[in-house]
């Protein structure tokens, strides 16, 4: 890259000038917004916005949620995208079409398929409710909402890269002799762990920020069933307009951090490991 | 620096134990107290949340029972359907007859005829279609007629959307109807006036609120009297003027208890007394704090400075009741659809 | 496959497929399944009512043209910034990376806050606009777009930036030598080994934007007929308790953006496949 960096002529220097216009007035700006509108009534003022007893149980539902759907679609993305890559089977296009459903489905109607499923009137939503068991406007149903929008984000970072990389050095370790385990974590985790963790950031970003798919199925019940990104409504709409952006800016901080973490992990790993084939 | 199936769990584990641990109420350690959970909608949350807060003291007092509300709010038509999916209401109070209805309709979960089990067709308080312009009154509006001048910005919600925002169509055309004598083609006429001046339809009648208090937008919001007395309390006085126009319609918010899940929960002693206690001169009174018009002519008289007198007409007169209403106004292809045509 | 004769395969199979199967099946066929046998349930004569109304036409029109425009749009913008990210040291660049996850993280109502504070008719870009360029932002169907080149934009960003990070500069140094000039090292040499790449972005932009609610409802105006998208007539039907209108609304734009986006795919494989 060193060889770039002396032959920047006008021409990039307008290239640079034009993309950081771009980011500048369109992502930079609303989140200056965000952050200076946190901060409007000083830093006691976030603090106290930050520490209210409602915002941390939404914050402390956000973080379960997060940590329900991660995990999952991890492991799911990872079993995919090695089913995917690496055989051949009747139905694997359909598999791949099925994985990229969720990205094109509308977070509103996302909601919706779950009401259709849980709600009393859906398929299962008397048997539930004569066991008493609440799926709907409760914690499993937001985990479910969550699960199905952020479904593919891992799988979709995963399957690319172990179609470009291609079996060969799977097969080598396996004519060596290497069992299942041995190959995964030995052979394929090391060449994909940069892809498995932005795939888990993607993740875990939407997971917190998700609104539409969540406000259909919350019930929005004040202190249980409010997520951090419906709480903010809930501040916004209650002329609280302080209070909801510092609870943004926590989202905006967690973005911030994904991205720290991104840079730490890249800093410690073999230079241009990642996107290596 | 690889991650091994074991730390990656310890990771895990270390992180769902301070999500679920931090802010653990401690509710679990002693006996379950009576827990009832009020669906309601948008304008309601600053009245409940103190009308809760005084009605718990009064429950423990006369039963010694501990008793825990639990708020829901949202879009009138959205808590319905929500109540409907199975979302545990004990009691709802919401923003029109008509969502109520719905619930009784498609779920049975509580008796058709509910409006009838407690006084007033079973709405507390009441309230009615004002506007709010900015300070001075620019445009000089006064009434229903002034909102349809050429330049004149009105903010609306849509009211296919927001419970709310169809008492205000509603007030807009009952009382064009009021004025022209019945004549509906004049309503008509207004009616699709009116809309044309609307810059921006919100989703909500809140968010209506917002769009013209916060962002600024339009010369005059048509709003609850309610939702407009509480905008001005929050932003600030003198920065926006209240106008009662000479004819409005009378808004009533109804209550109801959903006496299956109550039955279900053991609760419905409590959400009886509950809704019971709006009717009490407490409770009134609390409606009036919160600009909600009492029922009590007592407490009203002592409101009056606040809730001047207006001529109101109800949607039983005007429109036939809500049923009639909505399937003439706001069905698909009804009146609102034609007249937003181009 | 008991019966036939073993070929050595990589280990596996068994997991990953049990495991696929499992998650998608409960997670993506059961729902959507859920959603397709309740549009079945549709008799068609309430499909023609409901998409024969001009009101959702001209919503499905907007939301659809909306999102392709958008998708466009970020597609330009994000290859420009990728390309900027990949090729050039300069300083904050960092920064410029950092800044194009976020909209990920935020909530889309959030954001669609804040857009509308900035370019509304009294934000600090909106008037600019109105009094320089004259044209109104906000409440417009151009305020639409640019909330979804908003939340477009990373998702070009970061489906490029990796496939372009991979092309090995000195080919477009070596075709400079070789005398071509910029348009032609940009044609020739960059785009045909991007096109997937720039596809696939484009692709999910537009999927992301036809179904995007949050963000456009703010800035969106809502107007019946101007400015009023499809997602927000499915949650109208909702909050009419017509659930068979949401469903007919609900499987027109999936089943309209998987027609889009099987042509895209058609379009990414054509070239350099055989």
């Amino acid at each position: 890259m060193s060889a770039q960096q002396q032959r920047m002529g006008v021409a990039a220097w307008i290239a640079v000038a034009l993309a950081a216009a771009i980011l500048g007035l369109l992502i930079a700006a609303p989140m200056a917004m965000v952050v200076g509108q946190a901060f409007s009534k000083g830093l006691g003022g976030w603090w106290q916005a930050v520490t209210d007893e409602e915002t941390l149980r939404a914050l402390r539902l956000t973080a379960v949620v997060a940590l329900v759907a991660v995990p999952i679609n991890t492991l799911g993305g990872l079993a995919a995208a090695w089913w995917i890559a690496r055989f051949r089977f009747p139905g694997r296009r359909l598999a791949v079409a099925l994985l990229d459903l969720p990205l094109s489905v509308s977070p509103v109607v996302a909601g919706l398929l779950f009401v259709l499923l849980f709600g009393t009137q859906g398929w299962w939503g008397q048997w539930l409710q004569a066991r008493d068991i609440k799926v709907l406007f409760a914690v499993p149903g937001i985990a479910l909402a969550t699960l199905f929008v952020t479904l593919p984000m891992v799988a979709r970072e995963l399957l690319p890269l172990l179609q470009s990389q291609g079996s060969d050095a799977d097969w080598a370790a396996v004519t060596l002799g290497a069992s299942g385990r041995q190959l995964f974590w030995w052979v394929v985790f090391p060449r994909m762990r940069w892809a498995v963790l932005y795939g888990v950031l993607l993740t875990a970003a939407r997971a917190l920020g998700e609104f539409g798919a969540v406000s259909v199925v919350s019930g929005h019940i004040r202190g249980e069933t409010n997520t951090l990104p419906l709480h903010i409504e809930v501040l916004y709409a209650e002329y609280h307009s302080q209070q909801a952006f510092a609870a943004s800016s926590l989202l905006v901080l967690a973005g911030l951090l994904a991205l720290v973490v991104r840079r730490v992990v890249a800093a410690r790993l073999p230079k241009g490991a990642p996107h290596v084939h | 620096m690889t991650p091994t199936p074991l730390k990656i769990l310890c990771c895990w584990l270390l992180a769902m134990a301070l999500a679920t641990g931090c802010g653990k109420s401690p509710d679990s350690a002693e006996a379950k107290p009576l827990r009832l959970l009020n669906v309601s909608y948008d304008p309601t949350r600053e009245l409940y949340q103190e009308a809760n807060g005084e009605f718990i003291k009064q429950w423990q007092q006369k039963t010694g029972q501990k008793l825990e509300i639990a708020q829901s709010h949202g879009g009138s038509g959205k808590q319905a359907r929500s109540v409907i999916d199975g979302l545990q209401a004990d009691v709802v109070t919401l923003a029109l007859a008509w969502d109520i209805d719905a619930i009784a309709q498609k779920s049975g979960l509580l008796p058709k005829e509910w409006a009838k089990l407690l006084p007033h067709q079973s709405s507390p308080y009441t309230s009615t279609i004002v506007f709010l312009v900015r300070k001075g009154n620019p445009k000089a509006i006064a009434d229903w007629e002034d909102l349809v001048k050429p330049g004149v910005q009105v903010i609306t919600p849509n009211p296919k959307t927001g419970g709310g925002a169809r008492w205000n169509y509603l007030a807009a055309w009952g009382a064009a109807l009021k004025r022209g004598g019945g004549d509906k083609a004049k309503a008509r006429a207004y009616v699709k006036a009116l809309y044309g001046n609307v810059p921006v339809m919100d989703a909500s009648a809140r968010a209506a609120t917002l769009s013209f208090a916060q962002r600024g937008l339009g010369d005059a919001l048509i709003t609850w009297e309610n939702e407009g007395l509480l905008a001005m309390q929050e932003m600030g006085p003198g920065k926006f003027e209240l106008i009662r126009p000479t004819v409005s319609i009378l808004a009533e918010p109804p209550v109801a208890v959903v006496r299956q899940n109550t039955e279900k929960h053991g609760t419905t002693a409590a959400a009886e007394a509950y809704l019971q206690f709006l009717y009490t001169p407490q409770g009134q009174e609390l409606a009036a704090k919160h600009h909600f018009r009492p029922r009590d002519p007592a407490v009203l008289a002592k409101w009056a400075a606040k809730f001047p007198k207006m001529e109101l007409f109800s949607i039983d007169e005007m429109m036939g009741g809500w049923a009639q209403a909505h399937a003439e106004h706001f069905a698909d292809a009804g009146i609102f659809d034609q007249l937003l045509q181009r | 496959m008991a019966g036939r004769a073993k070929v050595p395969r990589l280990p596996g199979l068994g997991l990953s497929s049990t495991v696929t199967l499992l998650w998608l099946g409960a997670l993506a066929l059961l729902p959507m399944a859920a959603l397709v046998i309740q549009a079945a349930q549709v008799p068609l004569g309430r499909w023609q009512a409901v998409l024969a109304d001009p009101r959702v036409l001209s919503a499905l029109g907007l939301s659809f043209s909306g999102a392709l425009v958008a998708a466009l749009l970020a597609t330009l913008a994000g290859g420009l910034v990728a390309w900027v990210l990949v090729r050039y040291q300069f300083a904050g660049r960092w920064m410029m990376d950092a800044v194009v996850d976020l909209p990920f993280a935020l909530p889309t109502a959030v954001a669609g806050i804040a857009l509308t504070a900035l370019w509304g008719p009294d934000g600090i870009f909106g008037s600019f606009c109105k009094q320089f360029l004259g044209l109104d932002v906000a409440f417009t169907r151009v305020g639409v777009v640019l909330a979804l080149v908003f939340v477009g934009l990373p998702f070009v960003v970061r489906t490029v930036q990796p496939v372009l990070a991979d092309l090995d500069a000195a080919l477009e140094e070596a075709a400079a030598c070789l005398g071509a000039s910029q348009l032609q090292v940009l044609t020739k040499v960059l785009l045909p080994p991007l096109r997937p790449a720039l596809i696939t972005g484009f692709s999910l932009a537009f999927a992301r934007g036809v179904g995007e609610f949050g963000s456009v409802v703010f800035i969106a105006g809502n107007l019946p007929n101007r400015t009023e998208i499809a997602p927000l007539l499915v949650v109208t039907r909702l909050e009419e308790y017509d659930y068979a209108g949401a469903t007919v609304l609900a499987t027109t734009l999936l089943g309209g953006s998987l027609v889009l986006l099987g042509l895209l795919t058609r379009l990414q494989r054509r070239p350099g496949q055989s």
